[in-house]
């Protein structure tokens, strides 16, 4: 029978839509309410001090909205107005220094995309399969174009001198909320590629992300991107803050503890088809897609299983994988209608191979909370619903 | 090497002050000052106890400060200031620039070193008489400070896992070991277009009029200063539309509620029984009680030392009417 939607005239298509400036800054429309941030409320105490997950079963591409970002707070979001801005660089400095905002855009500047991982991501499925979603296994992560000056020229503008040798000093970075998030950074990673920025997918960052200036550390894990920066100092050891001791350091099985664990290493996930993105469409082509990253550097191939890991395939990079940035893969496929054990394998430029879980444990045990990278295995069942599983 | 542009200004060194106070390791940065286990325990009591639990055991998910010796290697390792964290810096720092929690900045000098003497009493780490000092601050052995290396991945992994990756007949057979249905501890999904909607629909019946003649009646400075006053009171109650129970009961509405009233929140057996009795928050028992809570209400769970200043107490009366609308 003929489809009424193409036989008779609709609404939409004889009488207007809204006009310009409905909405003079605008949200996604009402059909997409379901793309939300989502938080797991038994994880923490309280909303103020808290995480939720991005909804990365619902996007493409690898670019993340601002407004579906992932928050991490420790003292809530802060309203800082650019005018109450104060940067200072204090410490083993030539002149101690404070910058306005309206100083910080006076610096040359760059633009990079990159993605910012929370330690914690997959923390949850140490012990077993626990959270059935991609959101909430792999979603305390997103990916975006920064705009800001780097931490380099902020540090030579004070004046480093005064440090001496620059091999065994650190940076240490401090946000203006009441948390005061603090950490250390070691003086070559500083003097490298981080950023002091103030623009996300090029516009101003949001409150919950530290507007208006936060730190972005390529390549390593989301709380050293301290938000409302508003202090930098350069110290002669690491200040074993709350957040770099009792905090982010990984318990192995024997009880001793790695610390200074900054790098997120290589690690990709299938994002659709997942528990929250069912196969709707029965058998017949199919697109599997996902997401792969590293913090040491560009991602190089990712590979598919569909027979949890017995056989593997490679998938199309939608573009050539970017320093510490995410890749989308798709691997474009004829879906029989049979149960599938999906999983993605994601290589960096280092040659570094994703684990499996069991791998990562017979290394480190259960207890690690932190850099979980290992494979993902989704079981997608005959009606094509999918489900969080963990396999032999 | 980046020529200077001559941005910025120099900081003063008070401005320095102001901001530089964290504290290393080695004792740099630690202020000269005292406190004993003996008034650390009161200040834990009115400052901390609320969510560290009067003996730093932790309440509900907030952190444990205490116990957990000999737990790091078990299955559930108990971290706390005794059996994980290195440096007693980092404590003395912690306490004295972030907490207590949604309060920072609050305690003195003395008072921080009293509270961290007190915790360290709590995990037996120093005798009942004892008081820290900027002096014996480096005396401290922490237990576990032995208990870290520095990240040696590089050594222990990628040289494993840099390899060639299998392609073909990796396994024999592949079972599903582990479900994460049968937990059933996912959220279920929210934000979908019914609920959006039904807010929608609930804010247009409010009636703007009234709300105006109400707020009208209160004296909005004085809610602004009560609006500050409350932040001693956030860590534990909400107040406001949607709020909720935190470890303490929301309080919309409370003046003129009936006292142990709030539905699903435990209240102590003093507040059960003056629900029994019909007795109802006034402006008077709620200042009474703010005042002194545990003279006001024996027993009660609420951990806080209670309001010093008049000034704060007409401020948050006018703020808790305020913001109940």
């Amino acid at each position: 029978t003929a489809d009424p939607l193409i036989t008779e005239i609709q609404p939409w298509a004889q009488s207007f839509g809204d006009g310009v400036d409905a909405t003079p800054y605008g949200l996604p429309i009402e059909f997409e309410s379901d793309v939300i941030r989502r938080n797991v409320p038994w994880l923490t105490a309280d909303a103020t001090s808290s995480i939720n997950f991005t909804p990365i079963h619902a996007l493409d591409g690898t670019i993340t909205p601002q407004g579906c970002a992932f928050e991490r707070h420790h003292s809530g979001a802060i309203e800082l107005a650019k005018p109450d801005y104060r940067l200072m660089i204090n410490g083993l400095v030539d002149t101690p220094l404070v910058f306005t905002y309206e100083d910080l855009e006076r610096f040359p500047r760059e633009t990079h995309v990159y993605f910012c991982e929370c330690a914690a991501n997959t923390g949850m499925e140490w012990a077993g399969a626990q959270l059935n979603g991609a959101q909430f296994t792999h979603g305390m992560i997103h990916n975006m174009e920064y705009s800001g000056v780097p931490l380099r020229l902020l540090l030579e503008e004070a004046g480093l001198d005064a440090a001496g040798d620059l091999a065994d000093k650190w940076v240490y970075v401090e946000g203006a909320d009441a948390s005061s998030n603090g950490r250390s950074i070691p003086m070559e990673k500083a003097l490298d590629d981080v950023l002091v920025a103030f623009k996300a997918n090029g516009e101003a960052l949001r409150k919950e992300h530290g507007y208006p200036v936060r730190l972005v550390v390529p390549g390593w894990e989301g709380n050293m991107w301290v938000k409302w920066l508003r202090r930098i100092e350069v110290t002669p050891m690491a200040v074993q803050s709350r957040e770099e001791t009792s905090k982010y350091t990984d318990t192995l099985a024997d009880g001793t503890s790695r610390k200074w664990t900054w790098v997120m290493d290589a690690k990709s996930v299938i994002t659709s088809p997942s528990p929250q993105s069912p196969i709707t469409h029965g058998p017949g082509p199919l697109v599997i897609t996902g997401l792969a990253w590293s913090g040491h550097g560009a991602t190089t191939r990712v590979d598919v299983s569909k027979d949890g890991g017995k056989t593997w395939e490679t998938a199309r990079l939608a573009a050539p994988g970017a320093d510490k940035a995410l890749t989308r893969f798709y691997l474009d496929t004829e879906w029989d209608g049979e149960e599938m054990l999906l999983q993605s394998r994601a290589m960096d430029e280092t040659g570094y191979v994703q684990p499996t879980k069991t791998q990562l444990r017979e290394v480190r045990g259960l207890n690690s909370i932190y850099h979980n990278n290992c494979i993902q295995t989704w079981w997608v069942k005959p009606g094509g619903e999918a489900e969080n599983v963990e396999v032999s | 090497e980046g020529g200077k542009l001559g941005l910025g200004r120099p900081a003063l060194p008070e401005e320095v002050a102001a901001w530089n106070v964290d504290v290393l390791p080695d004792g740099t940065g630690l202020p000269v000052g005292s406190g004993s286990v003996e008034d650390g325990e009161m200040l834990f009591s009115d400052n901390c106890a609320a969510c560290h639990g009067e003996f730093a055991e932790g309440v509900d998910n907030w952190p444990e400060l205490a116990g957990g010796e000999d737990t790091l290697a078990d299955a559930d390792p108990v971290k706390t200031v005794g059996s994980y964290w290195p440096y007693l810096s980092t404590t003395w720092d912690y306490v004295h620039r972030s907490m207590p929690y949604g309060n920072a900045q609050s305690l003195t000098t003395d008072d921080v070193y009293a509270i961290v003497a007190y915790i360290l009493y709590s995990n037996y780490l120093v005798e009942d008489d004892f008081v820290l000092t900027n002096e014996n601050f480096l005396d401290i052995e922490m237990p576990n400070a032995d208990g870290f290396i520095v990240d040696d991945r590089a050594e222990t992994e990628y040289p494993m896992w840099r390899t060639e990756p299998c392609m073909e007949d990796c396994k024999d057979s592949v079972e599903i070991t582990m479900r994460a249905t049968v937990l059933d501890v996912t959220p279920e999904e929210e934000g979908s277009t019914e609920e959006v909607t039904e807010a929608a629909v609930t804010q247009d019946t409010s009636e703007p009029e009234e709300v105006v003649e109400e707020v009208a009646v209160i004296d909005p400075a004085l809610v602004e200063a009560g609006e500050k006053v409350f932040r001693k009171c956030a860590a534990c109650h909400e107040i406001g539309e949607g709020a909720r129970n935190k470890s303490g009961p929301q309080l919309n509405g409370v003046v003129g509620r009936v006292m142990g009233s709030v539905e699903d929140f435990k209240y102590s057996k003093g507040f059960v029984a003056a629900h029994d009795q019909g007795r109802t928050w006034d402006e008077v028992s709620i200042t009474e009680y703010l005042a002194k809570p545990r003279d006001f209400m024996k027993g009660t769970k609420m951990a806080f030392a209670g309001l010093k200043k008049e000034a704060d107490m007409a401020a948050i009366l006018a703020y808790l009417q305020a913001a109940s609308e």
